[in-house]
């Protein structure tokens, strides 16, 4: 009997305290914020920090929450779609990668914006392709984005003079870069002439700065966005595998074991381009912030010794470039009780001032036409201007549900012809029937 | 009367609600999750569909489950069964013949490895089969040149980290259980001519069955469930090498948010631990002669 008492004395104590967090028209409410941070990315915490100080000094009464998720992109992900689930964890306020926006709105975890960026006067400053970033089929905005990237040719262009390449060095073609890579193996055996990213290890670093930037500049795409469907049997999709399969046959990128640890990308930054060990790979536009003062990985003579190549289409098509786009948003969670606060800290987190120390800081590429003008921003680093021109040639993701598995196909036959357990032809052959069991006969289009 | 009989179970009530709210109500849900699409984003997420059988129809026809299936038969049974168990054994009989210093020194380092949080135990083992790691380096002494143990051989690698890990559980029951045996069955064996290996197979083992039938089962369930240190190790690869079915039901369930697949793996984990422990139950009922 006591139990049962004891039972109800708790659960009208849990009640009484679950009542405490309704709305009180901004006086005391609490608003959780959510975002990542590693060791190596702590420039979002740092505009966190100081948004949070701006919003409680202008709004008395409120208490901005900071959580961050110590994980790596995928862990993240997964972190923050299990607090989504429950109302009683779901973030008022959360980072969000772009090519998750759409399956997250079809979970019914963001909150749509339009009345809010109506009434926003710094929405005009964000770009279109900003815009569209966070906007859904059915046309309405439930995201705002942070900043975007493209993919480039990173080289340290003293192992390449070693090697005798003719600097500055653009390949107008992938055998470009394989006559590149067998000069510098010639020259210094022990030095990675170029590598790319393979296997499930890096994740979604194989797909977006590896095998898209190969499959796209074949003329090849992933999803058809005109008819929804997914493409199989394309021959852009064996020869990037054939590609791949070049470099690590040869011993011109890293080795197998080496590209299927998922550390892999910590040690071209921080040990093998400083070191000079590494020719070339291709990265993304935010590499700078790792090496920049304060960095993950401090390096003073990156600006010297590094340089950036445009990554070539197969045969030197049109356009000649490729590159990839993410980037990640801003977004606000459908379950909030308080929605148009936790709206205005997002504006303040994406105002001018913390954009552009963001920008800057994670070497990104501006989205805010006033904070891309800036002469601070310019003025970041030696390869702004390089890196923002290849978003004329980028190409983004498809951001459907299915995306996240797809990828990961994609990320095994890479694996799959790497470690020579298959022919590019054998593992182009298991994607095309993994994606048909995965989406259905009816969206797939054979090429 | 009654009354006094309920009040008996008045001090275990809390355990018993506890195990009820925090053990058979997750198994419950996943079990039922198992025929739904739930998921983690997308439109299944918010509204999940009764889907039946369907999760386990696409076990049969997935090439991964199969073979996560027998890697995790292959890993149970080299790394418990045969591994810790007769490992463990071994050191116990030894013990109970050497000198207390020596056999103090060998409990002590065997029953470190058990006493390590289970991550600090993976990443011990990490560290110590990785390309730069300490064997590579031992090996680089003697002058040959190790190879990459995570990549090359991922299951050797993570059976004998298990191994290290959970000796020293089956050491500590088998000296118990040894210490238990009467010295004069054995003496009179002794004086009928009986050899070693005659009294260890035809005394101590008969003498010690419950023992080892016991610690079969809590070591074979133990390391059914082992996810850490396989994750630590090689995170279930390179291409699924090493993805046994706790890694499995992980990754679906959370890599890619597909959380029915990845709760029906679960259930048949849970099953499979159930037609290990019925077996060990059945080996452990009495004889009637």
């Amino acid at each position: 009997m006591k139990i049962v008492a004891a039972f109800a004395v708790a659960a009208v104590l849990a009640g009484v305290t679950s009542c405490s967090s309704t709305p009180d028209a901004g006086r005391n409410t609490t608003l959780k914020i959510v975002y990542q941070k590693t060791d190596a990315f702590t420039a979002l915490d740092t505009v966190m920090q100081d948004a949070k100080k701006e919003f409680e000094a202008a709004n008395s009464g409120v208490t901005v929450d900071l959580q961050p998720i110590q994980a790596n992109d995928d862990d993240y992900g997964t972190k923050l779609a299990l607090a989504q689930r429950s109302p009683d964890t779901a973030p008022d306020v959360f980072y969000e990668d772009t090519f998750k926006v759409r399956s997250d709105v079809d979970a019914g975890y963001l909150l749509k914006l339009d009345s809010y960026l109506g009434k926003w006067d710094d929405w005009a400053n964000f770009s279109d392709a900003a815009k569209a970033a966070g906007r859904t089929d059915d046309g309405a905005i439930y995201a705002v984005p942070l900043g975007t990237d493209t993919r480039a040719i990173w080289y340290n262009k003293s192992v390449l003079q070693k090697a005798g390449i003719a600097l500055p060095w653009q390949p107008k073609s992938w055998d470009d870069i394989l006559v590149m890579a067998r000069k510098v193996k010639a020259a210094d055996p022990t030095v990675i002439p170029f590598t790319m990213y393979a296997g499930k290890g890096t994740g979604e670093g194989t797909v977006m700065q590896s095998f898209y930037e190969l499959l796209y500049g074949t003329g090849s795409t992933l999803y058809d966005e005109d008819q929804r469907k997914w493409v199989v049997g394309s021959q852009g999709f064996t020869d990037s595998l054939a590609f791949l399969k070049t470099l690590y046959d040869e011993k011109l990128a890293v080795s197998p074991a080496e590209a299927l640890d998922a550390n892999v990308w910590k040690k071209v930054f921080g040990e093998w381009f400083p070191q000079g060990k590494l020719g070339a790979t291709v990265e993304g536009s935010y590499a700078p912030s790792f090496w920049k003062k304060g960095g993950a990985y401090e390096w003073a003579g990156y600006e010297q010794d590094m340089a950036v190549a445009a990554f070539p289409t197969q045969k030197g098509q049109e356009p000649g470039s490729v590159s990839m786009s993410g980037g990640w948003t801003l977004a606000v969670g459908a379950g909030t009780k308080s929605p148009e606060l936790s709206f205005q800290f997002l504006a303040t987190a994406l105002n001018k001032k913390n954009a552009l120390a963001y920008d800057i800081n994670n070497s990104q590429i501006a989205v805010r036409a006033d904070v891309a003008a800036d002469p601070g921003y310019l003025a970041a680093n030696p390869f702004v201007k390089d890196v923002s021109g290849l978003v004329d040639v980028t190409h983004y993701r498809p951001a459907t549900a299915d995306y996240p598995r797809i990828s990961t196909a994609v990320q095994v036959a890479t694996e799959s012809v790497i470690t020579g357990r298959q022919s590019p032809q054998e593992a182009a052959a298991d994607y095309d029937a993994t994606v048909r069991k995965l989406v259905g006969e009816d969206k797939v289009l054979q090429r | 009367m009654k009354i006094r009989r309920l009040s008996r179970l008045l001090p275990v009530a809390p355990a018993i609600l506890l195990l009820l709210v925090f053990l058979l109500a997750p198994v419950a849900w996943s079990f039922y999750a198992s025929f739904t699409d739930a998921a983690l984003t997308g439109k299944a997420a918010r509204e999940p569909q009764w889907v039946g059988a369907e999760n386990y129809v696409r076990m049969v026809t997935d090439d991964a489950f199969p073979t996560a299936v027998w890697l995790t038969v292959v890993f149970v049974a080299a790394s418990a069964v045969l591994g810790q168990n007769l490992l463990g054994l071994l050191i116990a009989l030894l013990m109970t013949r050497s000198r207390k210093s020596v056999s103090d020194w060998v409990g002590t380092a065997v029953v470190a490895a058990w006493v390590l949080p289970e991550i600090v135990a993976a990443f011990a083992a990490y560290a110590y089969f990785n390309r730069d790691g300490t064997l590579n380096q031992l090996l680089a002494v003697l002058g040959t040149h190790g190879l990459d143990w995570l990549y090359s051989f991922p299951l050797v690698a993570i059976i004998l980290a298990n191994t290290w890990r959970g000796t020293a559980f089956s050491m500590l029951v088998y000296r118990a259980a040894l210490a238990n045996v009467p010295r004069d069955v054995s003496e009179a064996a002794l004086m009928d001519g009986a050899r070693g290996w005659q009294r260890l197979a035809f005394i101590t083992l008969p003498l010690i069955r419950n023992s080892i039938a016991t610690n079969l089962m809590l070591i074979t369930l133990q390391t059914l469930a082992v996810f850490t240190l396989i994750w630590v190790m090689t995170a279930g690869g390179p291409a699924n090498a090493s993805t046994t079915l706790p890694v499995l039901a992980y990754q679906e369930a959370f890599k890619f948010g597909d959380i029915g697949y990845g709760t029906a793996v679960a259930s048949v984990l849970i099953l499979l631990g159930m037609v290990f422990g019925a077996v060990y139950v059945w080996l452990l009922r009495e004889r009637r002669a």
